[in-house]
């Protein structure tokens, strides 16, 4: 187990120092010089010069990576060229959006899909299942952000239950500011529910087939309380799996939804950072967003071991 | 979803039969067919022209002249979606082939091969794999230049890995079988062996996870073409309709109504066809239904 645990952590670190390595190299091949981009067109030569001198743009390219990576080490991304604000402050003020919206996303998600799939799998291969995973299937071909665009016209442009878009902030209530997520989090939280749903049941079914719950039901448990306790509790490896890609989905792919809502989100700072040339902040930020990732799908790994006491024990 | 790796023995009539008597297939074969055949018509004829801007007839609701109405520029709705039909597929296609075309021989190799040159390939897997897809596709479309041909490259990037899974996955279990060990005594080679017998047997698993990359290529050039990113004006994209459509809902919601049914029931269309392959193709998860 132990064993196990060091060469997840071993290979979630690797990888981690790779992704930051890629991000740089990308980030420092593309054209555009951040110095000139600052100062504007008009500015001299000389100018342009002393500025890069100031940024450390001249230093070698193994130093400024270093530099870049033992600043994300100790949280400090560095000045963002066109706010002229310390990258975390941005990153701070965006992330208290982005981190509700995909959290309350999550749990919308597995609030609708695990019921779901606990149904299809009781009414399996009759009517309720044939419709339920219709739904789902439905639900899995929708695009979010389509599906954001009708939720808006519904609800916000027909009825007026929700702003159409905009984020007051905290500062203005917390209600007010829920109620602005509830449309983002709706339209993010749907097809994610339509392919948890599907997990959740194809990973019953499977456990269900399985002989020690053939020996629950002979020893008189209900089926219901097999259900529970037994096939819940081993097909949750595969939905855990899913939860923590989904989560992992959520935090960056919130970025066209962000823009559908004009939300001022982590994936909307990217995505401004990026048009207009903002590199300190898109490679932080993206180098944020991939160590959650690794640190999510680390945490999923380490879940299984919770889950599945069998992993505890195998060394 | 689980992949499965039994490869059936059956003649080619037998599949036919179960093919057209399998609900799923036969519902997303007749729905794909039906969106490629409206994307092919397109080339030769659609009901207006699209390139025509009419500003007499703009944002008109659905009339019989104009099925799906007309856009803010005063084009015929359905014949920006038979255009922008072809333009997803193609997108959606090429990004699946540059998956396939590196992915495949990648996870073959490590298969193969194993030991060092498996590690290398899992973890250059793990390393494309914690760049969020979306996000990364933006980022390479921004700073390489809009454009449905870096939109293309973008997603077929985040393709590779998942094939290279795929095969990797398929390949070990075929690799252990009595007829690899028979090809192995008669003196063949890992390569030969490879292209001759291993990919032959998981052709299936690759046709059925193409499918389901093809559908989310079709949702990820929306999306980019959505942000401005993917197919650039004045070629009709739907995810670029659905963009000029956001802030004439009000008045005009059937310009965002039609363009994204049409993109549902593409993708609807491709994953049920994948499944209804898997389905007929895999006795195990059909004892399942």
């Amino acid at each position: 187990m132990t064993a196990y645990l060091l060469k997840r952590l071993a290979i979630a670190l690797i990888t981690l120092v790779l992704a930051s390595m890629v991000v740089f190299a990308v980030l420092e091949i593309i054209p555009g010089d951040p110095a000139r981009l600052m100062l504007g067109m008009n500015a001299s030569a000389d100018q342009v010069e002393l500025l890069r001198n100031q940024m450390g743009l001249n230093a070698p390219l193994a130093a400024r990576y270093l530099h870049w990576a033992g600043g994300l080490l100790s949280l400090d991304f560095g000045r963002s060229y066109t706010y002229s604000v310390p990258v975390i402050d941005l990153v701070r003020e965006r992330i208290v959006v982005s981190l509700p919206l995909a959290l309350i996303a999550l749990a919308l998600s597995t609030i609708i899909a695990i019921p779901v799939g606990l149904f299809s799998v009781g009414r399996h291969g009759r009517a309720g299942d044939t419709i339920a995973m219709g739904a789902a299937q439905l639900g899995v071909a929708v695009p979010n952000f389509w599906f954001a665009l009708m939720l808006i016209y519904l609800f916000a442009v027909w009825l007026r239950l929700v702003p159409a878009g905009g984020f007051p902030g905290w500062s203005a209530g917390v209600w007010p500011a829920l109620k602005s997520l509830v449309l983002p989090a709706i339209a993010l939280a749907l097809p994610q529910a339509a392919i948890l749903a599907r997990v959740t049941r194809s990973a019953l079914i499977e456990v269900l087939n399985e002989d020690y719950i053939r020996t629950a039901r002979a020893k008189g448990l209900p089926y219901r309380a097999v259900l529970w306790r037994h096939a819940l509790r081993n097909a949750m490896i595969p939905v855990l799996t899913i939860l923590g890609l989904q989560f992992a989905f959520l935090l960056a792919g919130t970025i066209i939804i962000e823009n559908v809502f004009y939300l001022p989100g982590l994936g909307r700072l990217v995505f401004q950072a990026i048009t207009q040339r903002d590199l300190i902040v898109v490679e932080s930020v993206v180098m944020l967003l991939v160590a959650a990732v690794i640190a999510v799908n680390l945490l999923v790994d380490l879940s299984y071991a919770v889950v599945d006491p069998r992993l505890r024990s195998r060394q | 979803m689980t992949l499965r790796f039994d490869i059936p023995e059956e003649n080619f009539a037998d599949i036919l039969v179960k093919a057209f008597t399998n609900r799923s297939f036969l519902t997303g074969f007749v729905i794909t067919a039906l969106v490629a055949a409206v994307a092919i018509v397109s080339f030769f004829w659609t009901p207006f022209d699209v390139t025509r801007l009419i500003i007499a007839d703009k944002t008109q609701a659905p009339s019989p002249a104009h099925w799906f109405g007309t856009d803010h520029f005063g084009r015929d709705i359905f014949s920006m979606i038979m255009v922008g039909a072809r333009n997803s597929i193609a997108v959606a296609l090429v990004a699946v082939g540059i998956g396939m075309g590196v992915g495949v021989p990648l996870g073959a190799l490590a298969a193969a091969r194993g030991g060092v040159v498996d590690e290398a390939v899992m973890r250059l897997n793990d390393l494309v794999f914690a760049f969020p897809a979306l996000l990364s596709a933006i980022m390479i479309t921004a700073i390489f230049g809009p454009g449905a041909l870096n939109a293309i490259v973008a997603i077929g990037i985040f393709n590779i890995p998942v094939f290279a899974r795929v095969a990797r996955a398929g390949a070990l279990a075929i690799w252990p079988r009595e007829f690899i060990l028979a090809a192995r005594a008669a003196g063949k080679g890992k390569a030969l062996i490879t292209i001759e017998h291993v990919l032959p047997n998981i052709v299936t698993l690759l046709l059925v996870q193409g499918t389901i990359q093809f559908a989310l290529g079709i949702l990820a050039e929306a999306g980019l073409s959505y942000v401005g990113l993917g197919t650039q004006p004045p070629m009709p994209s739907w995810g670029r309709m659905l963009f000029d459509a956001q802030t004439r809902m009000g008045m005009a919601p059937w310009m965002a109504i039609f363009p994204g049914m049409a993109i549902v029931v593409t993708v609807l269309g491709l994953n049920l066809l994948g499944d209804g392959i898997a389905d007929i193709l895999d006795p195990k998860s059909r004892r399942q239904r």
